[in-house]
């Protein structure tokens, strides 16, 4: 009788919460997504690669010949295998908190948006206008217009 | 997605997890992977609320499409006697035997009087620019224009309309801009946006319009008088395309006979009657410039525009109902079915509204066959044979042969016409499906669009070939919800365009329009409708959408509760009431039917569980729906009646022949008896006379369906303290990015007064909505920034709540 922990359950549902998250992405249902979406759906699964992880996935995803796709049957073992070893594990808050405070070289307990924007569209691996645009639209409190970083902890 | 690395002066310092001073470099990068992680859990949410939206919609659809296949299957399964058959035949009676003239007579408005208090727009023909103007101006302050004028401005529409051609011709000569919108589905401030931003038509500013004027929006019939009024105003520069929704019988479902009978409670029946004839006659595709092509669905591997050009467009009234084939001679039919035999073509099943045959590639949509409602229901093998065997026989061409029979049988008068082969006449046919229904795939090829039940999808390759044998260079059609108002695709070959924002929920998407100047080079404008979306980030757009999206597929959940408690019994043996998470899932795809992502779902729709495992009797309390109040309606027969209420009320309209908004007990009767024989399960009259008794609130014999569907309407109990909870939500939920809540909803037998404002639930977008465009949800969840989502103002129009038209200065 199957214990629900045997390894083999784990996979199993591990299997196929990949490949829920897989279908979400395939438009035409033929069991291949866009490889632009790559990073996305592993996001979606709950890791937190960098860029320069995805950048490696993909890779490895990619035919030898890309077509932009990714086809379903090279992402599941693949994903499976980042699952189960659980790689690209979760940013704590508390280091998250100390990451906003890093920014916030004058301690004031916020962060400008000229300030947030310089440090992250031109250090480490920097967003795009588009991402800089949606996070300010979603992170600056509208009467202060500044990110109060410590409320998005709790 | 760069791996761009900016030296800082302390980029070779390690970080040190106890709070050693991390770099910036670190903290940004940190930063950045948290948030993408965040945007790339807002982007799934944003899919699948999508994909709930839409196979929702198109479940509905098919619903709708089965509900025809069905009624046809029974034309051919009659003995003469039946009554049942009196009732179908009586719907499907042809009585387009006047001829023009008769006709204007019936639709003469000239004995209409218009009370002196009427204080909407008096039009007096012909028409001019400033009338057309006013009459906008006169929509946009929620004025109704008087019967008496619809009367006329159709008329003289359809007097127009029936020296078109089936293909407009439009050119940018001069240096005109020509502009071009999709859908509009009755979303009026959609159409007042458009104007303010882009003026209104007139000689030198040409419009098209790209079909989808009615439906789910409530304005549909305003949108329908303002398009009429500027093309008769400016005939050679308005075009308008035929949509899939201008169809009679489509509107009887998705709202716009529903709208027109309550605005025009003494004439809608008219009205309605000379729409469907304008309908028919509305222009088939609009090509600018010989080069690009604007038509409303799409194409397939078979269109040809020189076929087009030529048939009789007004012959094909609607995509439900083939057009009648023309037989040499009369002979009785019950005698005769094997002649019919040679008559039926084909083996070509592609386009089939009326079998959604099982084809092609897309099989994560489920594929339902017209028996295929009623699990809970066992067949005889006698019985299955049956089914298999009717379904074999049931072609095109059967539904057309038994239209055929039906109509030879009653000796209705039939056009004097010279006989046609079937051939053509179901070749144009799908012409014009293929038309009106299909839509763009990404794969090279052409099939039937099963999804839809007409029309087909069509790949790059067709696109291609298309426009190399036509000579064209693009294709703009519309009829699919693009989230930003528009989408290329096949490289760039084909563009979907959509005008209605807004659609599936308030934040859904943008509208768009496009402008082409003499160079064909598109200039496109986005915009979305009401100022609620104004200020509203991203995420916060997509948790409201996303809200709304859940909130309808907990209902679907709900109503099909018998028998997903039978399939967790079943898994759940020993009886325990838990069921893990996987066979939860399986399950329910099981039940529902619906191609959705369950698993990545679940978090949403599943509060807790334990040790993996669900309490599926508590989650089953948590979606707390009640019931309806009545003892003696057994619980499993009220949860059928709700789930399939669309379908109930789609029958009720069709046996509604006068459009009267009123059916008599016998026909009521016998509208439960179609719908029991069609999902295969026992309505009995016990049932039946307690549902009568229960809703004849005018005691006078008859049921008004509005009232009765009333019954079915699910009401969102927070609606009622509406008050308080909103702000002590907005407190709640400050913390990012989950939102926690799951509404209680509550069940209402009683009509409900009109309460309103920012409560008012979301109809699930499949139903027949005439409130559709109100759709704020009584919880809006907060944003990390503890922006505050205003309140809906409370503009009332009728019973409906309304968020108020605000057309935001650009």
């Amino acid at each position: 009788m199957a214990d629900k922990y045997s390894a083999d359950t784990i996979i199993t549902e591990t299997q196929k919460r990949i490949s829920n998250a897989f279908d979400v992405f395939d438009h035409e249902s033929n069991k291949t997504v866009d490889v632009r979406e790559i990073g996305t759906i592993i996001r979606s699964l709950g890791c937190f690669p960098s860029e320069a992880d995805l950048h490696d996935i993909i890779a490895e995803l990619e035919e030898e010949e890309p077509t932009g796709f990714v086809r379903y049957e090279k992402f599941l073992p693949t994903m499976t295998k980042i699952l189960l070893e659980r790689k690209f594990r979760p940013i704590t808050e508390d280091l998250l908190l100390q990451a906003f405070e890093v920014l916030d070289q004058q301690k004031k307990g916020h962060l400008e948006p000229e300030e947030l924007t310089k440090y992250l569209t031109q250090e480490g691996e920097p967003f795009t206008q588009e991402e800089m645009d949606e996070m300010l639209s979603a992170a600056v409190d509208p009467d202060k217009n500044v990110i109060l970083y410590k409320d998005f902890f709790h | 997605m760069g791996c761009g690395v900016t030296k800082t002066s302390e980029f070779n310092r390690k970080f040190d997890k106890d709070g050693n001073v991390i770099p910036a470099m670190k903290a940004a990068v940190l930063i950045q992977r948290w948030y993408r992680q965040y945007a790339a859990r807002m982007e799934v949410r944003r899919r699948y609320t999508w994909n709930i939206f839409q196979s929702m919609e198109y479940a509905d659809l098919q619903d709708q499409i089965k509900l025809y296949n069905f009624l046809g299957y029974l034309m051919d399964n009659f003995t003469p006697s039946s009554t049942e058959r009196n009732l179908i035949s009586h719907i499907f009676r042809e009585n387009e035997v006047c001829r023009d003239a008769e006709w204007e007579r019936y639709f003469s408005y000239n004995n209409i009087t218009v009370p002196d208090i009427y204080s909407g727009p008096r039009l007096t023909f012909p028409l001019d620019m400033d009338q057309a103007a006013h009459l906008v101006e006169a929509f946009k302050n929620k004025q109704q224009l008087h019967s008496r004028y619809v009367l006329q401005l159709l008329l003289e529409t359809w007097k127009l309309l029936r020296v078109l051609p089936n293909i407009n011709r439009v050119s940018t000569c001069h240096s005109k801009e020509i502009t071009i919108c999709g859908d509009l589905h009755g979303q009026l401030e959609d159409l007042l946006l458009i104007f303010y931003k882009n003026g209104m038509p007139s000689l030198e500013k040409p419009y098209v319009f790209n079909g989808d004027y009615v439906d789910r929006g409530k304005d549909s019939i305003e949108i329908l008088l303002i398009l009429f009024a500027f093309l008769l105003v400016f005939p050679g520069d308005v075009y308008l395309n035929r949509g899939n929704h201008e169809d009679h019988i489509i509107n009887l479902r998705y709202g716009f006979t529903k709208e027109v009978l309550n605005k025009y409670k003494l004439h809608g029946k008219r009205i309605l009657k000379l729409l469907q004839k304008i309908f028919s006659w509305l222009p088939l595709v609009t090509v600018i410039d010989q080069r690009v092509l604007i038509v409303h669905g799409g194409i397939s591997d078979t269109t040809d525009l020189a076929l087009i050009a030529r048939v009789d467009r007004h012959r094909y009234v609607s995509a439900l109902r083939p057009p009648k084939k023309k037989t040499p001679s009369r002979t009785n039919v019950y005698a005769d079915s094997e002649r019919y035999d040679e008559m039926i073509i084909c083996k070509n099943r592609r386009g089939s509204l009326t079998f959604p045959k099982p084809f092609g590639a897309r099989e994560s949509f489920q594929r339902r066959s017209l028996q295929d409602f009623s699990s809970t229901v066992a067949r005889t093998l006698g019985e299955e044979f049956e089914v298999r065997r009717r379904q074999a026989e049931f072609s095109l061409s059967s539904f057309s042969k038994s239209h055929r029979i039906l109509s030879s049988a009653l000796s209705s008068d039939s056009e004097p016409e010279s006989s046609e082969f079937t051939d053509t006449g179901n070749d144009e046919w799908k012409q014009i499906l293929d038309l009106l229904w299909s839509d763009p795939m990404s794969h090279d090829g052409c099939i039937p669009n099963e999804v839809r039940g007409g029309g087909c999808y069509w790949g790059p390759d067709v696109t291609e070939g298309f426009l190399n044998r036509h000579n064209l260079q693009l294709i703009i059609r519309s009829h699919e919800c693009k989230q930003d108002g528009y989408e290329f695709c096949h490289n760039r070959k084909v563009l979907t365009l959509f005008s209605a924002s807004n659609y599936y929920e308030v934040g859904s998407n943008r509208g768009a329009f496009v402008r082409l100047g003499p160079d064909l080079v598109p200039y496109f404008v986005q915009y979305q409708a009401t100022s609620m979306t104004r200020g509203l980030s991203f995420p916060q757009n997509v948790k409201r959408t996303e809200h709304t999206a859940l909130k309808v597929l907990r209902e679907q959940l709900f109503v099909h509760k018998s028998d997903l408690l039978s399939a967790f019994q079943e898994i759940d043996k020993e009886n325990t009431g838990l069921i893990c998470l996987n066979d939860w899932a399986s399950a329910i795809e099981r039940v529902l039917h619906l191609d959705l992502p369950w698993r990545v779902l679940h978090p949403q729709l599943v509060s807790s569980t334990t040790d993996g495992k669900l309490d599926y009797h508590g989650w089953f309390r948590d979606l707390a729906l009640k019931k309806p109040s009545s003892e003696h309606i057994e619980q499993t027969m009220l949860e059928t009646l709700y789930r399939h209420r669309s379908t109930l009320e789609t029958i009720f309209r069709i046996v509604d022949t006068d459009n009267s908004g009123l059916i008599t007990f016998e026909d009521f009767r016998q509208t439960l008896k179609l719908l029991s024989a069609y999902l295969k399960m026992e309505i009995s009259d016990e049932v039946i006379n307690e549902l009568v008794i229960s809703t004849d609130t005018n005691n006078d014999g008859s049921i008004d369906i509005d009232e009765f569907m009333e019954a079915f309407r699910l009401v969102d109990k927070s609606r009622l303290e509406r008050g308080k909870s909103l702000l002590k939500l907005m407190q709640d939920n400050q913390s990012l990015p989950q939102e926690t809540e799951s509404p209680q909803t509550v069940y209402s037998t009683a009509p409900q007064t009109s309460q309103c404002p920012a409560s008012q639930p979301a109809d699930p977008p499949v139903s027949n909505t005439t409130d559709s465009a109100c759709s704020q949800t009584a919880n809006p969840p907060a944003s990390q920034t503890g922006s505050l989502t205003e309140d809906c103002p409370a503009s009332q129009t009728e019973d409906l709540c309304h968020i108020s038209v605000v057309v935001p200065p650009q």
